[in-house]
């Protein structure tokens, strides 16, 4: 019979709290900085959309329209789980860079509690960014959202952040035993999601090594799912053949994340790497 | 008085591989195993405040780090409270605290947000923070007006007393201090030290105190051992001590024991 023990649940469900409260504060901290990166995002995001009505003026037969949507698309889904990743990925090297990695792994704070505090907090972050940018980007242009099913678009992404954080986890492992190169290595990976997962294009004008590996990669169903949801209006039930594999990378990414980086952080107390200078 | 002493430590081991050489693509760096800490062996009684001298290198801050469960010994076996360090972190991790020498905050955080999410990974619920905080930073004597302020914008000796303050809000009954008057200005110095001997007076504190300073190991430990080269070659009270090496000083005392001068020399692993 399974006894759970409440206090140590109890002290879980806090210190998984304080994890989102204290990258609330950072975000507060940084509330300029934050705007920048926003404000930036948006530059960046329109660039990307224009590229569209770039294409008929220069003599290109496109619907401009959905060929906006699509690429709106591509940048906003992209952002968001590009934040999602990027935080969790960055869960030792923030820590190392502040110097308070010894304290924070010295508290009897489990690692499943840390980790997924950090995912917790990187979804309503990127999820209330999102929306924003969205709205924002959406505001610059002359495009109709006809069909589109946004409820069924967030359901595809809430269904994509589970894979997210759980590979996240496992990038997160890489500055703790290479303090040096593992936040590199994080880059890497994150661009390689970029470019085999038909971001800005369909992933069948890959190289076909390219297309076997985006079958593997979650951002692959999230941005398929969520074209369909808001061009054609797809219903939740007519995107299970996107959603779930989605919730099968992320029941195999989340436990599999945790396990290495349970080993990582074994290795990083053997060695010698859990401090602050690396 | 409990019998169980508050820290067992015995034949403890810890070694780390150093690469040599400059390496590049023709010359491989070799790889070694060099002994951070070997063998020692020494206890806590309850209460009791025990300072760890050494030189830079000399295997004090592995000894913190060990304790803290932060690093993973290679031999022997150490004990918090009847916990095993390594078999039974979490245990430990509820009854220890610690205060190194850099004072590692978030740095853009205030003290009052660094104290409340650090209080938060120890259980404290909101509730119980919000109450204990401002008592605690009274307490180190912290300003009320610059609680919210960010960490960067204090002095080392405020940062240092925050840091204090951090390790206290967990009521930690063993208390790891890594050299932690080591930079502050004389005037910190002496308030850190004088609130060091207050949470021995006050709170039912075991202290493990790892320092530079002689005076500052005389003024507040019972016993004084010394750490040379990884090994615990005395520990005793600091009268014993001189007597043992028929110094009138601690410091001849230190340089009759290791045969050197008390000095920096290297880094920590």
């Amino acid at each position: 019979m399974i006894r759970f023990d409440t206090v140590a649940v109890r002290r879980e469900l806090v210190g998984f709290a304080g994890i989102v409260e204290r990258n609330t504060y950072l975000i507060r901290r940084f509330a300029w900085w934050e705007v920048a990166w926003f404000l930036y995002t948006v530059a960046n995001t329109l660039t990307i959309v224009f590229i569209a009505k770039g294409a008929e003026s220069a003599g290109y037969r496109v619907d401009v329209n959905q060929m906006t949507i699509v690429l709106l698309i591509g940048a906003v889904v992209w952002s968001y789980l590009g934040l999602l990743f990027e935080i969790v990925t960055e869960t030792v090297a923030w820590e190392r860079w502040e110097g308070t990695i010894e304290y924070t792994f010295m508290a009897p704070l489990s690692r499943p509690a840390h980790l997924l505090g950090m995912g917790a907090f990187a979804v309503v972050y990127g999820v209330l960014r999102t929306v924003l940018l969205f709205g924002v980007v959406s505001a610059f242009l002359d495009v109709t959202f006809t069909n589109a099913d946004f409820g069924s678009a967030m359901v595809v992404l809430a269904a994509s952040s589970f894979s997210f954080v759980g590979i996240g986890m496992m990038t997160a492992v890489l500055p703790l035993i290479s303090p040096e190169k593992g936040t590199q290595l994080g880059f890497i990976a994150q661009g390689l999601l970029l470019v085999i997962s038909g971001v800005y294009y369909p992933v069948s004008v890959l190289p076909q090594w390219m297309q076997w590996l985006s079958v593997i990669s979650p951002a692959t169903y999230t941005l398929e799912g969520a074209r369909k949801a808001v061009l054609d209006g797809a219903s939740v039930t007519a995107l299970w053949g996107e959603i779930w594999p989605l919730l099968l990378i992320g029941v195999i990414a989340i436990p599999a994340g945790l396990a290495v980086f349970a080993q990582g952080e074994r290795y990083a107390k053997r060695h010698g790497r859990l401090k602050r200078s690396g | 008085m409990s019998a169980q002493p508050a820290v067992e430590v015995r034949d403890l081991r810890k070694e780390f591989i150093r690469r040599d050489g400059e390496g590049g693509l023709r010359h491989r760096r070799r790889r070694k195993r060099v002994a951070a800490l070997h063998d020692v062996t020494f206890s806590l009684k309850r209460g009791e405040c025990v300072a760890i001298l050494g030189q830079n290198g000399s295997g004090k801050s592995t000894l913190v780090r060990l304790l803290s469960t932060l690093l993973l010994h290679d031999g022997g076996t150490a004990e918090v409270f009847g916990n095993d360090v390594f078999r039974r972190p979490r245990a430990v991790q509820r009854l220890v605290n610690r205060v190194s020498v850099e004072a590692s905050f978030f740095k853009r955080m205030s003290p009052a947000e660094n104290l409340s999410y650090s209080a938060r990974f120890y259980g404290m619920t909101p509730r119980q923070s919000r109450e204990a905080i401002p008592r605690i930073l009274e307490r180190v004597g912290f300003p009320p007006e610059r609680r919210g302020e960010p960490m960067e914008d204090l002095s080392r000796g405020m940062q240092q007393k925050i840091a204090l303050a951090r390790a206290l809000l967990t009521a930690p009954v063993l208390l790891l201090l890594d050299e932690p008057t080591t930079g502050l200005d004389p005037r910190s110095k002496l308030e850190v030290q004088e609130f060091i001997r207050s949470i021995r007076e006050e709170h039912d504190s075991t202290i493990l105190l790892c320092t530079h300073d002689m005076a500052e190991a005389e003024a507040l430990a019972d016993r004084i051992g010394i750490l040379h080269e990884g090994a615990l070659i005395c520990l005793d009270t600091a009268e014993a001590l001189k007597a043992a090496h028929g110094a009138d000083t601690l410091e001849s005392a230190f340089l009759a024991a290791t045969g050197r001068q008390f000095e920096d020399e290297g880094g920590e692993e």
